[in-house]
């Protein structure tokens, strides 16, 4: 379980997250929305220690985060920002090693390999293994990139953005292996998103957020509701069940 | 492997000039010449592999092509020292004179700088880029002072100051070439637990947060070592800006791979191809007539613009 409690992280004198706390359930997805500029992705940066917290404490599996060696922490939780431009050029297979570092620090085993392979496959990447990252397109690398994450073997994989620039085909396909990561490897999953009904249709938990404050969390189904919708985007938005699922309608 | 094969090749290049520069051309006095010709290579092969290897270690940690170590300022720092040195006691006075005296200053000042500046910025601002910016603006700081004072000098000692603003590989004394050589191999000892952090690192720093790095700490280290390794070369010889760029460059360009382990060994031989290779021009075909680093600066400014148009072109 990863546990957040009372974060803070202030620029200048704007708090971007304020004492935040929320305990993330094991083995579901939960989904950050928020309106832009909410602190969902500082929040997750936090929680992964890519930013540093002024305040507050974040535990993973009982055990305070800075207190944990960063190499150990690789092991237990991986993070994927928005944008991946790499300076480098690498082919998909040696971007999918890279996942292993925390365990070979850079000379691949044989049960490296393995998993390589195994991320690679559950990716759907067999056939451009080989290719570089920049001869593919938008889904292609950033189902490149997941797979990657998936070869880092982590109980905790946190994707900020994970369908930024995708169309809904590369979407849905994205979001489909995020709900098989956790349904078949029993994975916990943690994600920012914008679109409300990718967070509907494909999350268990929902977490929202404004102005750097948690305002309401629960499951899914409380959390698709026209008055906690109001609140978090101040937007009346209509919500319809199809084919049980729960959809908004903001577009007009 | 294909790599191994490019390693291979870079070699034997270097082997071969190495030994066309040791022997090559020697009318006889054999005990004489050649002493003075091995020393004079073993001074262009150190100087030349560490500016390379630091060059490479710096842009993996700023992801950047086009930064080269000097933006700390430790070249402009080193010309600073030899300009006030000469300015307040004399172009004649053991300061200057003295090779081991002088040799010792300069290392000492520009690893002290580059701990001061180390030291302050880390406390605060992780944040390699503000450090960088400081760097640059340092480095101005000590180019005004230096230029102010070469404006007042007497114009016989202002001679001696502008040759050694130039990198020259024809008088290295031997003592201090040992002492360089032992403490690159002090440093390298250390700095070998660090290669491994460095292909990842090449990702970003995210990336590198994410794959378990501890990355402050690295780039902290990192940086150190380069400082020393810089000064010590740029002490040893002068300073020489341009060629870091160029050969970290052409490295990139002929290697055409992210792992640091054959990059660093490679960009090393580079070095010593177009150090060898240019001495071998300057003595042979100019017969002394202009230095090493006017031709590497001269080379590496051309190339230096060529890199920036194609930047320019791919954005």
């Amino acid at each position: 379980m990863v546990e957040v409690q009372d974060i803070t992280k202030k620029y200048g004198n704007t708090a971007v997250v304020d004492q935040v706390s929320v305990s993330i359930p094991k083995g579901k997805i939960t989904s950050f929305i928020g309106p832009n500029g909410a602190g969902k992705s500082t929040l997750l940066s936090i929680v992964s220690r890519l930013i540093t917290k002024d305040s507050g404490e974040v535990r993973i599996d009982d055990q305070e985060i800075s207190s944990v060696k960063s190499n150990a922490l690789a092991k237990k939780i991986a993070i994927l920002k928005q944008s991946n431009h790499l300076n480098v050029r690498l082919t998909v297979k040696e971007l999918v090693s890279f996942g292993r570092f925390p365990y070979s620090q850079g000379r691949l085993t044989k049960e490296d390999r393995t998993f390589i392979k195994d991320a690679i496959d559950y990716m759907e990447l067999n056939d451009m293994q080989d290719k570089y990252l920049d001869q593919l397109s938008g889904g292609q690398k950033q189902r490149a990139f997941i797979a990657m994450v998936i070869a880092q073997d982590t109980d905790y994989i946190l994707l900020d953005e994970p369908l930024n620039n995708l169309d809904m085909k590369h979407s849905v396909q994205i979001m489909k292996v995020l709900r098989r990561l956790v349904d078949e490897l029993g994975k916990t999953v943690v994600i920012v998103i914008h679109d409300v009904n990718f967070a509907s249709v494909y999350s268990d938990y929902i977490v929202a957020l404004k102005h750097g404050e948690i305002i309401h969390q629960g499951p899914k189904n409380d959390m698709i509701d026209r008055k906690v919708l109001r609140d978090v985007y101040d937007m009346d938005i209509q919500i319809q069940d199809i084919d049980q699922c729960k959809i908004c309608l903001y577009f007009n | 492997m294909r790599l191994k094969l490019k390693l291979s090749i870079l070699l034997i290049l270097s082997l071969i000039l190495v030994a066309i520069y040791l022997f090559a051309g020697i009318p006889g006095n054999w005990e004489y010449i050649l002493p003075r010709r091995f020393s004079r290579v073993l001074a262009i092969i150190v100087t030349g592999s560490v500016i390379a290897i630091a060059t490479v270690v710096f842009q993996t940690i700023t992801n950047n092509r086009i930064l080269t170590p000097s933006v700390i300022g430790l070249d402009s720092l080193y010309v600073l020292l030899q300009t006030f040195l000469i300015f307040v006691f004399g172009s004649t006075s053991a300061f200057a004179v003295n090779p081991n005296l002088n040799f010792a200053i300069s290392v000492g000042a520009m690893i002290v700088f580059a701990f001061l500046l180390y030291h302050l910025l880390f406390k605060k601002q992780k944040n390699v880029y503000f450090l960088l910016l400081v760097g640059i603006v340092f480095g101005t700081f000590f180019g005004s002072l230096s230029s102010f004072m070469q404006v007042l000098i007497d114009p016989n000692e202002f001679m001696i100051v502008q040759n050694r603003m130039f990198a020259s590989f024809n008088n290295v004394n031997t003592d201090i070439l040992w002492f360089s050589i032992i403490l690159i191999i002090i440093t390298i000892i250390y700095f070998w637990k660090y290669i491994k952090f460095l292909d990842v690192m090449s990702l970003g720093k995210e990336q590198a947060i994410n794959l378990g790095v501890d990355y402050d700490e690295v780039v902290k280290r990192l940086l150190i070592v380069i400082a020393i390794w810089i000064s010590v070369a740029t002490a040893l010889v002068g300073p020489i800006l341009f060629l870091g760029l160029l050969v970290a460059n052409v490295t990139y360009e002929f290697m055409k791979t992210y792992r640091h382990s054959y990059l660093l060994i490679a960009s090393a031989l580079v070095s010593i191809v177009a150090l060898v290779g240019g001495q071998l021009v300057v003595d042979r075909i100019f017969s002394f007539e202009t230095t090493l680093s006017v031709i590497i600066n001269f080379i590496g400014g051309a190339y230096f613009l060529y890199l920036i148009l194609k930047e320019n072109k791919e954005w």
